[in-house]
């Protein structure tokens, strides 16, 4: 193990170096097209980098006169996340909690994670007509509440991971003090589970910000419409200019993509406790 | 008396997790199950029931068959490379060379990249005229001419899977070498001062470390590539000639542009049922593999 | 509400600018693609919030493709739009599905006279009128003069063999490999080309009742199609374009011949970023001979108001301000006005006298996909048959038999 072979360490690194350029490289284009002007990425042979920095569509989008429906996506996308993150980790931390402390309720969390295999469309049109019902298609809480079906079971599963290494005695400790169950949570549970909770914050909003085929259905308009919603539309309608496609990608990555490298240690972990994110 | 409290507790502590789960979940799903028995009409009239009628319809035709046979494809070559090339980038990610806290970084960007950003830029890249492989291939020399990827049958569906390979092979590799370094390292010098060989010791020492986050990793990929929707929409809405038209596509056609909720509810119900099935029979393999000391 | 969500909720009425004054608030929908530009939208309602001070109007972008889903889901959500574009082939759908409000009453004899009668056909389905035409629209064939020119080609081909004949010239003068670009993606452009060639060989989609498409005219349209790629005249990426890529490939110099939407014209003729401007021609797709002369698609779409809207009369305002002759008149570049006068006014025909006479042409041989209220799923079972046929997955002749069996006609 410790005595490598030149070749070996050349080929290891070799290796590093093909599955690095691999990484990069798609991500790389899509950064240099956001800058690059209509003729350079229309040009044969293509321009690799462009003769001069084009900026104008960083520009276009997020100035509030020409980017309003770009802008109203970002909003919306920040509200949605936001709110159903913050429902999921309310119902999650005590079902988590439960769940970890009396194995006898796994069941139920099982039933509540088996949820993860049902495909969307299979929930979509009742969905689509409870919403039309009460008046929250096209609205940033509909959507929201809709969202909590994959967030909710996905963060409580989590939690109850981050949950099961916490000693018993603390809280036990606690209530023999006299604390009540929300002093008990609030006061021991969550400051201890801290690391988790945080873990379960971002990949519930990361979650959140992925989704498309509900944000497809559920909304028509700047009131509600996703920025995901926002970019398949630009994506497939008026599409001579890649730049602007490449530019709104980029802007929409730049949360999920700062996040995942800040919080690595934790995203991994998270991961490696059996979290996948979907 | 302790216990007890804490269980009557406990469930009101689930209580909140199961009433959502229930209102968002539990009743559409009963409702999906309803309406697969039913002419309903998306918006308007209709409603009556019809038996198995829709089930009869959908499992009959050519659409179904069609979209089914192109998401095992999908789902099958997708996941398979997802973990082939998953668990070698985690068996180089566990090497020592210059840069390996960089790499392991660089490894989240994929998986981090929204799914549509991701579907979006690889359609731009797949471009036939003004196309960044094109370009690369001719420049390189590997092609002669610029062709088009997305556009032919033969292409369309590999072009699909590599962009969902790019995206979630990351997260295989992370995920194996988590495992990795689970593994002590004295049995690995053990087992090499016994004259194991290379492969040896992968198979005796290191897979076992491997084999339950990978089974994990296994099942969930498995259940996302079936569901597929998002990626195939945007790249190519289910074209040419609907070859990658999946699944989930022809639900969203079925119930959606065509308005037909009942025979799309009972599509989506075929599709959960044949999901279920699969994560089943992946949870037996799991529970042999774990029986048998693996 | 705390003072904070309130800051935060006018900043971001602010950002979407909508005026604060207004006391009604019409959501439209519209489409990022063809015809009018987004720019030319907005400056369009910014003339008529100018002059309705009361009212505000919110558009809506969606590509075409996803037009008739947005508005068929928006249905379950009272208000979301309240003025939709609708493409010819709805209307049966929507009267079905009570999508439009039926406006036959509104439309004053002015309407009735001043419209060129083929535009009425946009929103008309049995006896009612759905909404008020707005674009009016066909498939022409756009060529490169000065490629023509080099390639010995004197005149634009008059019909299908003629074009044929033309790009085969301009291919064996190596200017470009690909000489013809189609949007013959997996879309509904597809089945606007393959009417387009139907017509010119006398095709019907529809006969006593049952699908027709896959014999006679039908089945020519599509062996065209098939054997101009095979001959190497056809872009064979056209089998994943739409009208965009099409558009791309054509201003770009990388095509002799495209057959396009009127809003091609000006931006390749005169578009800042084409490389091909000045040197564009049009005509009117072309006929086949004995049959006919001309050749083209009715590719029209009207305005309408939602049954769901709470302000139908204002919608209906903010729609005949939006189909008014003035308003048709100043944004002539890349649609050309549903009006009959207007194709007599300078100001209209100026600059782009060769489009209007194609358009005389064209927009009198407009030949319609068919009314049925399963257009949907016709077109989407003839869109997977011309793509096997062009993908050589199937002949011609059994990939449209197998289009009609699931056609569900």
């Amino acid at each position: 193990m410790e005595h490598r072979s030149l070749g070996f360490a050349i080929f290891v690194h070799l290796a590093a170096l093909i599955v690095a350029l691999a990484v990069l490289a798609p991500l790389a284009w899509l950064f240099v097209m956001s800058i690059s002007s209509p003729a350079d990425l229309s040009a044969k042979p293509l321009h690799w980098w462009p003769d001069t920095i084009d900026l104008s569509r960083y520009r276009q989008l997020l100035t509030p006169e020409t980017g309003a429906a770009f802008l109203a996506s970002l909003r919306n996308s920040i509200e949605v996340a936001g709110m159903a993150t913050l429902g999921a980790l309310i119902v999650g931390i005590p079902a988590g909690w439960a769940a970890s402390r009396n194995p006898g309720l796994g069941w139920t969390l099982g039933a509540v994670i088996a949820t993860y295999m049902l495909p969307p469309v299979a929930l979509s049109v009742p969905l689509y007509l409870i919403l039309a019902k009460l008046g929250l298609l096209n609205n940033v809480f509909g959507l929201a509440l809709v969202y909590l079906s994959i967030l909710a079971p996905f963060v409580t599963w989590l939690l109850k991971a981050g949950f099961d290494p916490i000693p018993r005695d603390l809280e036990q400790a606690a209530a023999i003090d006299g604390a009540n169950l929300w002093q008990l949570l609030r006061i021991v549970i969550v400051p201890l589970a801290m690391p988790v909770v945080a873990t379960a914050l971002i990949f519930a909003f990361l979650l959140a910000w992925d989704e498309f085929f509900y944000g497809l259905l559920f909304t028509s308009n700047q009131d509600a419409k996703t920025l995901s919603v926002a970019i398949a539309d630009l994506a497939g309608g008026r599409v001579s200019d890649y730049g602007l496609i490449a530019a709104a990608g980029v802007i929409a990555a730049l949360p999920p993509v700062a996040v995942g490298l800040l919080m690595q240690r934790a995203l991994i972990s998270g991961l490696t406790n059996g979290g996948v994110k979907g | 008396m302790f216990t007890e409290r804490l269980t009557l507790r406990a469930w009101g502590l689930m209580l909140p997790l199961v009433l959502v789960m229930l209102a968002v979940i539990g009743w559409p799903l009963a409702d999906t199950v309803r309406l697969s028995f039913t002419d309903a009409r998306l918006v308007g009239t209709g409603g009556g029931f019809v038996g198995f009628d829709n089930y009869a319809d959908m499992l009959g035709s050519r659409n179904f068959r069609k979209a089914l046979a192109a998401t095992l494809t999908f789902s099958i070559w997708s996941v398979a490379a997802e973990l082939c090339l998953g668990v070698l980038v985690g068996l180089l990610l566990n090497q020592r060379f210059y840069g390996r806290t960089l790499l392991r970084a660089l490894m989240i960007l994929p998986w981090a990249l929204p799914t549509v950003v991701n579907a979006t830029l690889w359609r731009l890249i797949y471009n036939p005229e003004y196309g960044a492989l094109n370009a690369a291939l001719t420049q390189l020399g590997l092609a002669d001419s610029y062709q088009s990827w997305l556009g032919l049958p033969g292409t369309a569906m590999t072009a699909l899977i590599v962009a969902d390979v790019w995206k979630n092979f990351p997260l295989v590799a992370l995920i194996a070498l988590a495992a990795l370094q689970a593994v002590p390292r004295d049995i690995q010098a053990a087992a090499t001062s016994d004259g194991a060989n290379a492969w040896q010791r992968f198979r005796h020492v290191t897979l076992p470390y491997l084999v339950g986050p990978l089974m994990v990793a296994l099942v969930l990929r498995t259940i996302e590539a079936f569901k597929v929707f998002d990626l195939i929409w945007i790249m190519t809405r289910g074209g040419p000639a609907n070859s990658t038209r999946s699944l989930s596509l022809l639900v969203y056609q079925e119930a959606f542009a065509f308005q037909r909720a009942g025979s799309g509810a009972s599509l989506a119900l075929i599709i959960t049922l044949i999901i279920t099935v699969l994560a089943v029979a992946y949870l037996a393999l799991m529970r042999r593999a774990a029986g048998q000391g693996g | 509400m705390k003072p904070t969500r309130i800051a935060a909720l006018m900043a971001a009425t602010a950002l979407t600018g909508t005026a604060a004054l207004a006391e009604t608030e019409l959501n439209a929908l519209f489409m990022a693609q063809a015809a009018y530009s987004e720019d030319d939208i907005r400056a369009m309602t910014a003339s008529f919030e100018e002059a309705n001070p009361d009212v505000s109007v919110t558009l809506e972008f969606v590509p075409y493709e996803g037009l008739h889903d947005k508005t068929v889901l928006s249905m379950g959500s009272g208000g979301a739009y309240d003025v939709v574009l609708f493409d010819v082939i709805w209307p049966a759908e929507y009267a079905g599905n009570d999508v439009l409000v039926d406006v036959t009453d509104k439309i004053t004899d002015e309407m009735k006279s001043g419209i060129l009668p083929g535009a009425w056909t946009t929103v008309d389905y049995d006896g009612k009128s759905y909404g008020m035409p707005w674009i009016l629209d066909t498939k022409y064939l756009f060529y490169n003069k000065e490629m023509l020119a080099e390639a010995g080609v004197d005149a634009p081909p008059a019909t299908w063999d003629e074009l044929r004949a033309a790009a085969q010239k301009v291919k064996d003068a190596g200017l470009v490999e690909y000489p013809i670009a189609m949007s013959w993606a997996q879309a509904e452009a597809a089945v606007c080309d393959y009417t387009t060639l139907l017509s010119a060989y006398g095709g019907d989609f529809i006969a006593d009742g049952k699908p027709a498409f896959q014999t006679g005219g039908g089945l020519q349209a599509l062996d065209y199609m098939t054997t101009s790629i095979t001959d190497g005249l056809t872009n064979p990426n056209s089998r994943e374009f739409l009208e965009e890529d099409v558009r791309a490939v054509f201003q770009n110099g990388d095509a002799a011949f495209a057959l396009n939407w009127t809003y091609m014209y000006n931006l390749a003729n005169a578009g800042e970023d084409s490389a091909v401007a000045g040197k564009v021609g049009v005509v009117a797709a072309p006929g086949v001979e004995g049959v006919s002369e001309h050749s083209a698609v009715n590719g029209s779409m009207g305005l309408g108001i939602t049954t769901t809207s709470q302000n139908p009369d204002a919608a209906w305002d903010y729609i005949v301000h939006m189909t008014s002759q003035p308003v048709q008149n100043e944004y002539a570049r890349l649609s050309l006005p549903i009006w009959e006068s207007s194709y007599s006014d300078p100001a209209v025909t100026e600059g782009q006298e060769e489009l209007i006479e194609a358009a005389g042409k064209g927009l009198a041989v407009m030949y319609p996909r068919p009314m049925t209220p399963n257009y949907q799923e016709m077109s989407m079972a003839l869109q997977q048959g011309i793509q096997e046929a062009l993908l050589g997955m199937a002949s011609p002749q059994d990939a449209l038999e197998g289009a009609a069996e699931n056609s569900g006609l």
